[in-house]
């Protein structure tokens, strides 16, 4: 298993995220992002980390479960 | 004696990087290498007119890709060093020191540079693409003075509220046609970002060409059609840009105003472009489109990375344009076709004056694209619409809605 981490500071609310993959990432009211699910399967992988090489501003990593900050 | 397979990547902005990324995670097992004519590693470019000039973050914060990255993803960083040309036949690229590089794919993302002054260059005046560019405008404005930019597109609309924010003098933008961003937004759309302008104290002086730039030192004068001189210690002109394709030209590649390519992204057998310099055959649309939006760059770099790991099933490109502008503190966001003759209708936020989208039907009357301000929700549904192809009713609706549901700024959450 895999996690996401997302920087919400960094955050600017372009949303590439969301479109790449709704069903991991949403943007709140006020353009920040929000993560639907804390543990991405394996198999899913490749895909939420296209998605979060698409953040304009580098907001979003994929580590493995358990991997030190 | 064989080698290992080997792609060429000649470029090291966005879209290149995220090639090189995404053949790694597409599980490609050879070898990488990425050629940039600039020394300097690989930097992302849409901070060049707003953080980066500012100065309030550094090269370091902008940086794609390090050395350490890259020796992980085993990407060869061969920086410093521009592509000079290819030898289709002979499967190499030439450098500028005369090495050549052999290749089993090429990929091009050599970008586009910014369209020269036409007015001279002269010092004092300024384009802005490249990072040093960027250092050179943020020198300039630190002397203070009058700042004039020729050109109200995303560019020169984004310098002139990054320079505002500065405080570095007057700020006077200048656009031959009587709006702002022109090229994407109609003009009742767009007077709307002219006021966003002159409200925080830029002098606009749209709807009237510039006929020269003359004077020295701090003490230029930018001159227009109507006979007024305008007083600069800066210049800035942003006028669009050009791809960088000319090392190309007699390869045997159709050059046309960027690299002409396939549905595929593809130039030639092995031979794919990506980003700005691209000019591919978009599905939806029917024609050659060459698209210079960091978006499109890293669906492109996705897509011709998926090519070129799975030969045989090869994805279209057909993106749904996408392009953000961040001007004093407003967050302007297009997505999809928008402005020129469509219909558009105004859909009002939360907060009408600064918060709305303008919705765009084409001539059939279906949903064609959007333009929201400060209304992340809004581009998430305009996007997600125009994917689905859904009505522009319904949009229009989802938006309505929207709108009531979120509580004004300030009020109770």
């Amino acid at each position: 298993m895999a996690v996401v981490k997302a920087d919400l500071a960094a955050c600017q609310g372009y949303a590439n995220c969301v479109v790449a993959a709704d069903d991991t990432f949403d943007i709140d009211d006020d353009g920040i992002v929000v993560l639907l699910k804390g543990r991405i399967p394996e198999s899913d992988r490749a895909r939420v980390e296209e998605a979060a090489r698409s953040c304009p501003v580098s907001a979003l990593v994929v580590v493995d479960d358990g991997e030190a900050e | 004696m064989s080698r290992h397979p080997t792609t060429v990547i000649v470029g090291a902005s966005i879209g290149a990087v995220r090639t090189a990324q995404a053949l790694r995670a597409e599980g490609y097992a050879g070898e990488i290498v990425l050629v940039g004519g600039e020394a300097a590693l690989p930097y992302d470019k849409p901070p060049l007119s707003k953080a980066f000039l500012a100065g309030t973050v550094t090269h370091a914060d902008i940086t794609l890709l390090d050395d350490t990255t890259a020796a992980v993803a085993g990407i060869q960083l061969r920086l410093g060093r521009a592509a000079t040309g290819l030898d289709l036949a002979g499967r190499s690229v030439e450098l500028a020191d005369g090495a050549r590089l052999g290749f089993d794919e090429l990929v091009i993302a050599t970008g586009a540079r910014a369209r020269p002054s036409p007015w001279g260059e002269r010092p004092g005046v300024h384009t802005v693409r490249t990072a040093a560019d960027a250092v050179a405008l943020r020198e300039d404005l630190a002397r203070g003075g009058p700042l004039v930019i020729v050109g109200a597109g995303f560019i020169g609309a984004e310098i002139a509220a990054t320079a505002t924010a500065m405080g570095t003098g007057e700020v006077t933008l200048v656009d031959p046609v009587a709006v702002p961003l022109s090229r994407v937004l109609n003009p009742a759309v767009a007077e709307r970002f002219g006021r966003l302008h002159t409200d925080r104290g830029v002098r606009t002086r749209f709807g009237v060409g510039v006929t020269g730039i003359e004077g020295r030192g701090s003490g230029l004068r930018v001159v227009l059609a109507d006979g007024t001189e305008l007083p600069a210690a800066t210049v800035v002109v942003g006028i669009g840009s050009v791809p960088n394709d000319e090392w190309l030209r007699g390869s045997g590649l159709t050059i046309e105003d960027g690299v002409v390519c396939d549905r595929f992204s593809q130039a030639a057998e092995h031979v794919h472009a990506v980003g700005d310099v691209a000019r591919w055959f978009h599905p939806r649309h029917r024609r050659l489109v060459r698209a210079e939006h960091w978006t499109n760059a890293v669906e492109q770099a996705n897509q011709v990375a998926h090519h070129i790991v799975h030969p045989g099933d090869p994805r279209t490109h057909e993106p749904v344009e996408y392009v953000w502008s961040d001007q004093y503190d407003w967050k302007i966001q297009l997505a999809g076709r928008t402005g020129g003759d469509l219909g558009h209708v105004v859909v009002p936020g939360a907060d009408p004056e600064r918060t709305f989208a303008v919705l765009y039907a084409d001539p059939g009357g279906d949903f064609a694209g959007a333009v929201t301000v400060n209304w992340p929700r809004a581009l998430i549904t305009s996007r997600k619409a125009l994917t689905a192809r859904a009505t522009f009713e319904s949009v229009r609706e989802t938006l309505t809605a929207q709108a009531m549901s979120v509580p004004m700024k300030g009020g109770t959450r």
